[in-house]
């Protein structure tokens, strides 16, 4: 399969469900209704095979190519014209905020914070992709709290080498959002010691594979000085990590290092994989007084999702319900929601119903709706992009058999990459489970 | 291969006690001196009391590792003069950011030595609450080798960042100061401590105690070149003290923390002293040093040295007696509240791993209480 899929070709696409639905709101990690999904718009970048035994055909990408249309033609005009608004606002208030930043800036950060000035209300509803989603989450909490500094490399001038902080510095000055020498132990261990000194530092890693040098401080200081101080000193301090592949880089770029953190008592972690969640999410990751590990899925940086700038649809700690299906759960994170979504979608012209969970936090994970759906559905696959061997997935896998081994009907199936470094980017295709590797899945667990 | 432990020794350390104790100030300490006219005599006796209280400490938690009551013990013997002088140095909105080897300044700085005794005796990984006012901002101990160095480092950010630095108000002006050791020095955590340090130019002291073994390697497998002139490399000056020389100590320390807190940024001290004992309980230091080596150290023993100097100054024999009776009296305190140090109840396994309630730590600690009570009695 790998010769052909080489031939592979990314192409855009929206699936929507339910269409003019409201998101529904949850007040803890409870159980969904899952009768009250999720509607949130969910962009879709996928390598699309021209494999003769894929299942992913040309036909159902013209369909969904055709559905693109199809939401265009309805929403698409308003649509951009809220983004050109909200672009312009962005603008401008990045203007203002440069004059601001040159005025005064050489006092200290608290006393010279520049809250963004508000120069036009905001449509409430935003289309922004996933890049611009985090930067005005950001924005929000470094205006909201003077406490908030961020820390990386690049994150200044250049906004960042994924232009997530672009502005940013510009608008609230060198002092909070800081260019730090090139040493992520050393950019790690600092923001301990300012989260001792009471700030809540935000710390970007440019790439997941480039996190290791940070590791030690990480999982022996960050995750356990809490403990340490018997809670006198907490450790707010949240950690960006680019995650996953799907975006042809080179070594160490594209990796899905999650287990490695989920392993370590006192992190908590968390993987948005829509512009939406990423919002809300890093703003409730920073207003958290433990250290979180945010994975930012690099392939789901650029598509755009309506952004709710006003409500706050699901806790931190919530996994959600995507897709409403009966003959099997497939849960997936970061940036194989939208390859389990498109699984599904080919599933259901074959006449079957795929339910598709969005993980979205990975410790804690909250397995309410995990539990439920597999009632429901009697089988589950777990799609990750990390190698299955002592992964996230694993732990799933091992907690639903523990927690609902009477419902089900299939031992749980992993689908992961592969436990071998990942490859290069010419692999990838082959390396990263994509749809059809899913639905080879659930054609097992439906098998039994 | 194996390295020999003689580094080129330059001619300007600074010291203000020979060997023997005589007052006698090196050429090199002259922009030291000011700084003792802030001591008076009383200082000087504290100075000496601190130095036998935590060499008691010592003796008596040795003791008490032999005995079974704790699982290590980490002595300081040897290192008490570069410890109380420094610490003695820094002002109470100082923080001090420890290695784990340093009980004296833990001390100096106002915390209760049981907790360290807990730490070591496995009922505690904290031991004090470097929030409480009572401990002196002395902050917890940190294992893994250099890591603190980090810390500190942010702390002094903040400091700056909060705009406590160079207001010209000596009162509210702050700096940290780190403690860490000739090993750690070849950690990759310091030198971006040093880096981080120089770039945002923090108000901080780097306390390098030296005492020339990393566990059983000499500094020679460390460094080939005297440590103090490393951080000049990365634009941090440093300065070679005699450890062993509490006013040394003291003096060069006081101004290095002046300087940070009127904002001239960081500085590095490398004071050179001797672990007279083992690196902890667990080795065996005539396996690797020789006799004759100990030997010259003991003969630049800190407190022997400062005694001399005190009995020059007429200071007399009741006080040294006075204070070897306190000495007493800490070792035996310590002994009766080590055996008293019961372990923490089970279920602060659980606390404060989050600060926020967590269902996979929860579910366990449920599941503990209900299978220790499946046992029955009052277990």
């Amino acid at each position: 399969m790998s010769d052909v899929r080489s031939e592979a070709e990314y192409v855009e696409a929206e699936l929507i469900e339910n269409p003019g639905d409201s998101a529904e709101s949850r007040d803890d990690g409870a159980s969904v209704d899952t009768a009250s999904l999720d509607t949130q718009a969910i962009d879709v970048v996928e390598i699309v095979e021209s494999d003769p035994d894929s299942r992913v055909l040309e036909e159902h990408v013209a369909e969904q190519e055709w559905t693109r249309e199809f939401v265009i033609d309805d929403e698409e005009s308003d649509r951009v014209d809220e983004q050109e608004t909200a672009q312009a606002d962005l603008q401008a208030s990045a203007e203002v905020g440069e004059a601001a930043a040159e005025a005064e800036h050489d006092g200290p950060a608290v006393t010279d914070s520049q809250p963004t000035v508000d120069a036009a209300p905001e449509p409430r509803i935003q289309s922004l992709p996933m890049v611009k989603a985090l930067n005005a989450g950001l924005r929000r909490a470094l205006a909201d709290d003077p406490r908030v500094i961020l820390m990386g490399e690049d994150i200044g001038p250049l906004g960042g080498v994924f232009r997530v902080t672009e502005g940013l510095q510009k608008e609230f000055g060198p002092q909070r959002v800081m260019d730090t020498p090139l040493a992520e132990a050393g950019i790690i261990g600092t923001a301990i010691g300012l989260a001792m000194r009471g700030y809540r530092p935000v710390v970007e890693i440019q790439f997941n594979g480039f996190v290791f040098p940070g590791f030690d401080q990480i999982t022996t200081q960050l995750a356990k000085l809490t403990n340490r101080h018997s809670g006198a000193v907490t450790m707010p301090v949240v950690i960006r990590i680019p995650h996953g592949g799907h975006i042809g880089a080179v070594e160490h770029h594209q990796e899905a290092p999650e287990a490695y953190f989920a392993h370590t008592a006192g992190l908590r972690i968390v993987a948005p994989s829509t512009p939406n969640d990423a919002y809300w999410m890093i703003q409730e990751a920073i207003a958290s007084d433990d250290p979180v590990i945010f994975f930012e899925p690099m392939s789901r940086y650029w598509p755009k999702g309506d952004v709710d700038t006003e409500e706050n649809p699901v806790p931190l700690h919530a996994s959600r319900v995507v897709r409403t299906g009966t003959d099997a759960t497939i849960v997936a994170w970061a940036g194989m929601v939208p390859v389990a979504l498109r699984a599904a979608e080919v599933a259901a012209e074959e006449g079957r119903s795929l339910e598709v969970i969005d993980l979205r936090s990975l410790a804690p994970i909250d397995y309410a709706p995990l539990l439920q759906s597999v009632q429901k559905t009697g089988r589950l696959i777990v799609a990750q992009e990390a190698p299955g061997t002592v992964s996230v997935a694993s732990e799933v896998a091992a907690v639903v058999a523990e927690k609902a081994f009477y419902s089900l009907e299939s031992p749980v199936l992993r689908v992961a990459g592969f436990d071998t470094p990942f490859p290069p980017a010419k692999l990838e295709g082959v390396y990263l489970p994509d749809a059809d590797r899913i639905l080879e899945a659930v054609d097992r667990a439906l098998a039994y | 291969m194996v390295a020999t432990n003689e580094i080129p020794r330059p001619a300007n350390t600074v010291q203000l006690l020979t060997a023997e104790g005589r007052f006698q100030p090196s050429e090199t300490s002259a922009e030291y001196l000011p700084y003792l006219e802030r001591l008076d005599e009383n200082d000087y006796r504290r100075f000496y009391r601190d130095m036998v209280r935590v060499r008691a400490l010592d003796h008596e938690a040795a003791n008490l590792q032999r005995q079974g009551q704790l699982g290590l013990w980490v002595p300081s013997e040897g290192q008490e003069g570069a410890q109380v002088g420094s610490a003695h140095a820094a002002k109470p909105q100082d923080h001090l950011f420890p290695s784990y080897r340093e009980h004296a300044v833990g001390m100096v700085r106002g915390i209760d030595p049981i907790g360290i005794i807990g730490l070591l005796r496995g009922t505690t990984h904290g031991g004090w609450d470097p929030t409480d006012p009572a401990v002196g901002n002395f902050h917890l101990y940190t294992l893994v080798i250099g890591s603190q160095t980090l810390h500190a480092t942010g702390y002094a950010m903040g400091m700056k960042l909060d705009g406590k630095v160079g207001t010209g108000d000596p009162s509210k002006d702050e700096a940290s100061i780190v403690y860490f050791g000739d090993g750690a020095t070849s950690q990759g955590d310091v030198n971006e401590a040093y880096v981080f340090a120089a770039s945002y130019q923090t108000p901080q002291v780097f306390f390098l105690q030296n005492n020339h073994w990393a566990i059983s390697v000499p500094v020679s497998t460390q460094s080939r070149t005297p440590l103090y002139l490393r951080s000049s490399g990365f634009g941090i000056p440093g300065v070679q003290i005699d450890g062993n020389d509490v006013l040394a100590a003291y003096a060069v320390t006081a101004k290095h923390l002046d300087d940070a807190r009127n904002g001239e940024g960081p500085s590095m001290i490398e004071a050179l002293t001797y672990r007279m004992g083992a690196h902890t309980s667990s080795d065996d230091p005539s396996k690797y040093r020789t006799d004759e080596e100990l030997a010259s150290w003991a003969e630049r023993d800190p407190i022997r040295r400062f005694r001399v100097f005190l009995e020059e100054q007429g200071v007399g024999q009741g006080f040294f007696d006075s204070a070897d009776e306190e000495a007493a009296d800490l070792a035996a305190d310590i002994r009766r509240r080590t055996l008293e140090l019961a372990p923490p109840p089970v279920a602060s396994m659980f606390q404060h791993v989050y600060s926020e309630p967590h269902p996979v730590t929860d579910e366990q600690r449920r599941w503990l209480e209900e299978y220790e009570a499946s046992f029955g009695g009052d277990a």
